[in-house]
């Protein structure tokens, strides 16, 4: 286990100015029971909408209606059969999200007192119009790999953003005074934090490159190990220095139980897609469920990985001293 | 936020929106174009003349070395509409002998070129299956695509060296009819509503090609005399060549096999 040493990560003085700051970041705003939960069904509805797209992949339906906006030259409801119910189920859901984000958007930058949260539902609604395009253009251009592969990653962004206004709307975190305590160890735990956000969007977009056939599949199974060892590195950091902190344990428990199902899923994929799919006439149920699946989680690992990092980022700061860069460190001399 | 910033964010909605539009119109644009039929475009250098006395022709049966694969089942009750015989034709070796191999003169034809034939080739979409499976044509050669089922097909061809394309046909709408301008062999098309749905077109200069029937057999007639490479390409077990002189009227036999991998 990781060892705190001669810990500095102890509660630290109430009366610094730091603690304060914190303190205050999370209580400035009241809670609102319907916002928080009109941004969890939000968020729900996002990650619906993953896992319609990655049925569209699966199904290689993507390019069943060959038009956009318009579906066969028209807003009606084509007859869904084949391909065409999972591409226009996507449209439908899509449609929709785009409506709860402008909602959710006006209602945080109306309701809302924290500056940040205001900006992060702007956020929202600038990604999803990105992704609404990035979609078009999918459909316009013919499938290109590296416009594909983005609409998968700005899709994945987009349910980020989603989970963290939920969660961030929350009684929990809106009335719950920060427990801090500070990080002396290195790297630090946000760093790690950090890194497992890179490394998994390192892996989102390899994953997403094979799967929109602009790659072979060893670049996405080589970083795996990758992602695992800093992923777990950064929970075992989390759990073994600051289990103390609830949100911070919560957040890294989920982390580790989503990688292992997510390598489990993955190995699974692989076996169904690659290893025995190679010459399926059509896509196969075991390949589609187990590639759904494997994206669906990878979704939920990527959130849960950014909101570990902004939970360390409230919870567990890097000490003072830490921060300060080495050429500052030096004595002044009169 | 101040009125600059909004007015920032709604021209760059607006640039995002423009730029869809722009692309959009642009791809009916080529769309059009890749549909012209080969009579109203440029016309191409004229035939280099043939004796008619001294053609020769080539014939062979391909075979399969081993036991055929069983076919796969095909799941197609995902479109009620769909009733098509539910096999895959990856491979079909009846009796040993190989059906569906593209067999072309791959080399040996020099800087000849050749009349573009102003019959339309058909490709045929019935039982939610392509029909021929693999079709070969010269490149400029108009392809006329009909739907027989009744349910709504897209036809995507999925090119290397050809422009890409993707439309859908509804139940007795009018034949589409498109051509290819390069030479292109195993070119996949697919059907992004009906998975299973594949076939292969194969776009080459010259009119000295085949596609074996289901005994496995071939014939390429009217080659002038002289030495040439044969090429028989299949879409599982790749391509292999053979050698061979024609003198005039020459009838000559060269047979394949395939091994499978």
């Amino acid at each position: 286990m990781w060892r705190a040493g001669v810990s500095l990560a102890f509660p630290v003085d109430p009366d610094s100015h730091r603690i304060k700051e914190l303190t205050l970041k999370g209580l400035a705003a009241p809670y609102n029971r319907a916002h928080h939960c009109f941004a969890v069904f939000t968020a729900c509805a996002t990650f619906c909408l993953i896992i319609a797209g990655a049925l569209v992949t699966s199904n290689d339906a993507g390019l069943s209606i060959p038009d956009w906006p318009t579906s066969f030259g028209s807003f009606r409801i084509p007859p869904l059969h084949g391909g065409i119910r999972f591409e226009w189920s996507h449209r439908a859901i899509a449609g929709s999200i785009i409506v709860l984000t402008i909602s959710i958007a006006v209602w945080t930058w109306l309701a809302d007192r924290r500056r940040w949260m205001r900006w992060l539902g702007l956020a929202a609604l600038g990604t999803v119009v990105a992704q609404a395009v990035l979609g078009g253009l999918t459909v316009l251009l013919l499938q290109p790999p590296w416009v594909s592969s983005a609409h998968a990653a700005v899709g994945q962004t987009f349910f980020c953003i989603a989970v963290v206004i939920a969660v961030f709307t929350g009684r929990r975190s809106m009335e719950t005074v920060p427990q801090i305590e500070m990080d002396t160890h290195r790297p630090s735990l946000i760093t790690l934090s950090l890194l497992s956000i890179l490394v998994l969007y390192v892996q989102l977009i390899l994953g997403a490159m094979f799967r929109h056939r602009g790659m072979s599949w060893w670049p996405h199974a080589l970083n795996a190990p990758v992602v695992a060892i800093v992923l777990t590195w950064t929970a075992i950091r989390a759990l073994s220095l600051y289990s103390k902190i609830e949100a911070v344990r919560r957040s890294a428990i989920l982390l580790l139980a989503l990688l292992i199902t997510q390598l489990c899923l993955g190995f699974l994929a692989f076996m169904t897609r690659v290893a025995w799919g190679r010459d399926a006439v059509q896509p196969e149920l075991p390949m589609v469920i187990s590639t759904v699946a494997h994206v669906a989680v990878g979704a939920l690992l990527l959130a849960t990985a950014v909101i570990l990092a902004i939970q360390v980022w409230r919870h567990v700061p890097v000490s003072f001293e830490e921060r300060v860069p080495g050429r500052e460190r030096r004595p002044v001399t009169a | 936020m101040n009125n600059k910033t909004w007015i920032a964010i709604l021209s760059l909605l607006a640039l995002a929106l423009g730029l869809l539009v722009g692309c959009g119109k642009k791809e009916g644009a080529e769309s059009q174009s890749a549909a012209t039929p080969a009579a109203t475009q440029p016309a191409a250098a004229p035939a280099t003349p043939i004796d008619p006395a001294t053609v020769a022709s080539v014939t062979g049966t391909v075979k399969l070395d081993g036991a055929a694969p069983k076919a796969a089942k095909i799941d197609m009750s995902q479109d009620p509409a769909c009733k098509g015989a539910n096999t895959a034709e990856t491979i079909i070796a009846d009796g040993g002998n190989l059906a569906n191999v593209f067999v072309y003169v791959k080399e040996g034809l020099g800087d000849r070129t050749f009349d573009v034939p102003k019959d339309a080739v058909t490709i045929d979409q019935q039982g939610c299956k392509y029909h021929p499976h693999v079709l070969g044509v010269m490149t400029g050669q108009n392809i006329q695509i009909k739907n027989d089922d009744p349910t709504t097909h897209n036809i995507h061809p999925t090119p290397a060296a050809n422009r890409e394309w993707n439309e859908s046909q509804p139940p007795q709408a009018a034949p589409i009819e498109k051509s290819f301008a390069r030479e292109e062999v195993m070119l996949p098309v697919k059907c992004n509503q009906h998975p299973w749905m594949k076939m292969y077109i194969n776009v080459v200069k010259s009119p000295f090609y085949a596609v074996t029937g289901p005994d496995g057999k071939y014939e390429i007639k009217g080659l002038p005399p002289g030495d040439y490479t044969l090429a028989f390409v299949q879409e599982k077990l790749g391509e292999q060549t053979q050698k061979v002189t024609l003198a005039a009227k020459d009838s000559k036999t060269v047979d394949a096999a395939f091994k499978l991998q």
